[in-house]
């Protein structure tokens, strides 16, 4: 490295190098993504937000609430799944006995410690989880053989890993999730839990209005800023509450004939939280989300 | 050249040269890095008082959070380093600043830009990227001046007696082309009328903050501790072949870290990064090797003085690089990634690995620049233990918190409750190591200031001393 030219050459291929790959690789790749169809069925994904929702991003911008809110889940892998939904004119136990006399099956054998354990202890509640796992030849295998002596089972192919056992979604996120988002706001830190789902696990904006209020009233042990500037304290009128006024408990709510209206920033942003459902399933990112009978 | 026009600077000329240019930068990284440290302090407030900004939008939690890291970054490193470069490639030439008022131009376009953008930033008005919330109005403002800094960087860099380039010099130079091309690629994306549609967006933003945060500080950071510790220690730098070496990897592995591996983007963008986060374990380990060489054996008592400064963060970029490296690690990004971890790494790289660097290269240079001795010689010192203290106060338990937070979150049987109440009992040890922090950054502050009004202060006794002296009437002859 005698010249300046000879530093500026090997930082221009390093950086061109790592621009070229990181950069004009992906604006291939996803750049010109459309929609994209979610698995039998014939809708679209994503869906076009309301105006109210697509405002709401941005007073989600604004606050800098990915700061301590991501909007992604992590995936683990995937398992098959299959459980009873209906015994027909059979009984818990003698279905018992049936299953452990399937389990000279080729395919059943290996399984066969994990579907008994399973069974121990069931006395006919529904649906039961027979087999949940990777093999999806144990769940076909039992699925057929039950069929056949007229026992309704559902097999699913379900997402696993912390996120979605926590109930945060049914499945990963993925590129395709955020095509109408604009900034995307991923976040990367979980000071509070994920939201990319918390229309599915919220979805009354009721609910999300007085939570943006005053967490505490509806979480305990929550450790989310109140947004009370969100709000606005008015006299009631005729002492009577406005159409949109808050319902809140005792010792939240004011004094004085006074009542908490949302504005229309925080109605927005409810509108937007309550638009967030990564729940169906795409091509990249499969489960089977409705009870299929076998 | 024509060899023949050069003249031999003293050093004494050299350094009068950057006195305004780095008084402007210095002066303004220094009441940034006040500013920065104290919005990072009310940021973390909301978690030990979740109420305290309910009714005042400005200083919630996260328009604090993202001001305070956009001071520390553009506000503080950037002006610091590039003050410092100035004077690095000045002395390095051997001859006074090339064009020295357009740095000093720039460096109050700079100021204005942060000014701007953090006020945007708290009303509300950021572009919500993460470490690009900065509007494009403090965009151009920045971006100019980093350009006319640059220009005159060059120009001074070109004058030099000595052809034969320094690492220094690598690391430096690479460092400008590195700003200008990833800050303007990710904001000609980013902040624009059109951004790319969807997943896309987080991809640049990942892309830049790695090669800002790791590399571009990497490249300051080493190349500032490569030029002063040998001059410090007073023995040459230790195998400047693995230097090379060194530089070479840093820049071709390092830039292509950064994508998460929890990304929701196709699977091939945080394996490419897990692969080069491997990768750039090399020069990392290669520089810290360099650096110890030099340093080992050295016969200089330091006591909170400059060497103490750069020795310390050249350990805060080793072990920062490493932590921040494991995080691409695919089993450990499983524990780390979403929680405190990345924060505290992120911080550990601002605070104990380039603001180090650069405060003890500030304290040195200072005393030349302006020619006289530091005012407040032993605020100085103090301010290295309060640095060196409250980053390890500041950090490691937002690492451990981190660690333990990401290892409930893994298991869907806690509650998320829990998660959140371990980790708040970790803020609250590392908001006391923010509070060290904020005193250093208070005694950086006086030393600057105090010696701008004496320059200032000297400046009117000479043109007072002008004005009042006699005038000169020439002899009349009768």
């Amino acid at each position: 490295m005698k010249t300046g030219f000879s530093v500026f050459w090997a930082a221009f291929v390093a950086l061109g190098a790592s621009w070229f790959g990181l950069i004009y690789g992906p604006l291939k790749q996803l750049g010109g993504a459309k929609e994209t169809a979610v698995l039998q069925s014939t809708e679209k994904w994503p869906v076009q937000r309301t105006g109210d929702a697509t405002l709401g991003l941005q007073i989600y911008r604004a606050n800098g609430c990915a700061a301590c809110h991501t909007e992604q889940i992590r995936q683990t892998g995937a398992a098959h799944v299959i459980a009873f939904t209906d015994l027909g004119v059979h009984q818990a136990a003698d279905l018992k006995s049936f299953i452990a006399s399937l389990m000279v099956v080729p395919e059943l054998m290996n399984y066969s410690n994990v579907i008994t354990v399973n069974l121990a202890g069931w006395s006919g509640e529904m649906p039961k989880v027979l087999y949940r796992g990777a093999d999806d030849a144990v769940v076909s295998m039992l699925g057929d053989k039950l069929k056949a002596v007229g026992v309704k089972t559902e097999a699913r192919v379900v997402a696993t890993g912390a996120d979605i056992a926590r109930g945060w979604g049914t499945r990963q996120s993925v590129a395709a999730d955020y095509l109408y988002d604009t900034p995307v706001l991923l976040g990367s830190l979980r000071a509070g839990p994920d939201l990319a789902s918390i229309g599915v696990r919220s979805p009354d904006i009721n609910w999300q209005l007085q939570h943006l209020y005053a967490p505490r009233s509806l979480v305990k042990n929550s450790t989310m800023p109140a947004f009370r500037f969100l709000f606005k304290a008015q006299k009631k009128v005729d002492g009577k509450d406005a159409a949109d006024a808050l319902v809140l408990p005792i010792e939240f709510a004011l004094t004085d004939g006074m009542e908490v209206v949302p504005t229309p920033e925080a109605k927005q942003l409810a509108a937007y939280l309550v638009s967030l459902k990564a729940n169906v399933p795409l091509y990249e990112a499969p489960f089977t989300p409705i009870t299929v009978a076998k | 050249m024509n060899p023949t026009e050069n003249k031999i600077f003293g050093a004494n000329e050299i350094d009068t040269s950057c006195r305004v240019p780095l008084l402007a930068l210095f002066g303004g990284a220094a009441l940034w890095l006040v500013l920065g440290l104290a919005l990072g302090i009310v940021a973390m407030l909301s978690f030990h008082k979740p109420d305290i900004f309910a009714d005042c939008p400005f200083l919630n939690c996260g328009r604090a959070q993202a001001a305070a890291n956009d001071l520390l970054l553009y506000g503080f490193a950037m002006p610091a380093a590039l003050g410092v470069l100035l004077w690095i490639f000045a002395r390095l030439s051997q001859s006074p600043l090339a064009l020295p008022i357009v740095p000093v131009i720039a460096a109050n376009l700079w100021h204005v830009g942060v000014l701007i953008g953090t006020s945007a930033i708290l009303i509300g008005e950021s572009t919500g990227h993460p470490w690009l919330e900065y509007p494009r109005a403090a965009v151009v403002l920045l971006f100019a001046a980093f350009l006319l800094i640059a220009v005159s960087a060059v120009a001074t860099m070109g004058l030099r007696l000595n052809r034969e380039l320094y690492p220094s010099h690598w690391f430096l130079f690479a460092a400008l082309l590195w700003f200008v091309w990833s800050y303007g690629t990710a904001n000609l994306f980013l902040v624009c009328n059109h951004p790319p549609r969807g997943g896309v967006q987080a991809v640049i933003n990942w892309w830049l903050t790695n090669n800002l945060l790791f590399v571009w500080l990497g490249l300051i950071g080493v190349g500032i501790a490569f030029y002063f510790l040998p001059k410090i220690a007073s023995k040459p730098l230790a195998n400047s072949g693995y230097t090379l070496f060194a530089f070479l990897t840093l820049i071709f592995f390092g830039t292509w870290v950064g994508i998460p591996q929890s990304a929701p983007v196709p699977a091939w963008l945080p394996t490419v990064s897990a692969f080069a986060a491997l990768l750039s374990l090399v020069p990392v380990i290669a520089i810290g090797i360099i650096a110890w060489k030099t340093v080992c054996g050295a016969k200089v008592s330091c006591l909170g003085g400059p060497f103490c400064f750069i020795k310390f963060g050249m350990l805060g970029f080793v072990v920062s690089s490493l932590l921040y490296l494991s995080e691409f690690c695919p089993r450990a990004s499983r524990v780390l990634d979403f929680t405190w971890y990345n924060f505290g790494v992120t911080q550990w790289q601002l605070l104990g690995f380039a603001g180090m660097i650069l405060c003890g290269a500030i304290y040195e240079i200072l005393p030349r620049v302006m020619d006289r001795e530091l005012p407040f010689a032993k605020l100085a010192k103090l301010n290295f233990f309060l640095f060196a203290g409250g980053t390890l106060l500041f950090v490691i338990p937002l690492l451990i918190g981190g660690v333990e937070q990401g290892l409930k979150l893994r298991d869907a049987a806690v509650p998320f409750a829990d998660t959140s109440a371990v980790a708040l009992k970790f803020l609250r040890l590392s908001t006391t190591g923010q509070l060290l922090l904020l005193l250093g950054s208070l005694c950086l502050l006086p030393n600057i200031l105090a010696m701008t009004i004496q320059w200032k202060l000297g400046l009117a006794r000479t043109v007072i001393a002008y004005i009042k002296s006699p005038l000169e009437t020439p002899e009349v002859k009768l």
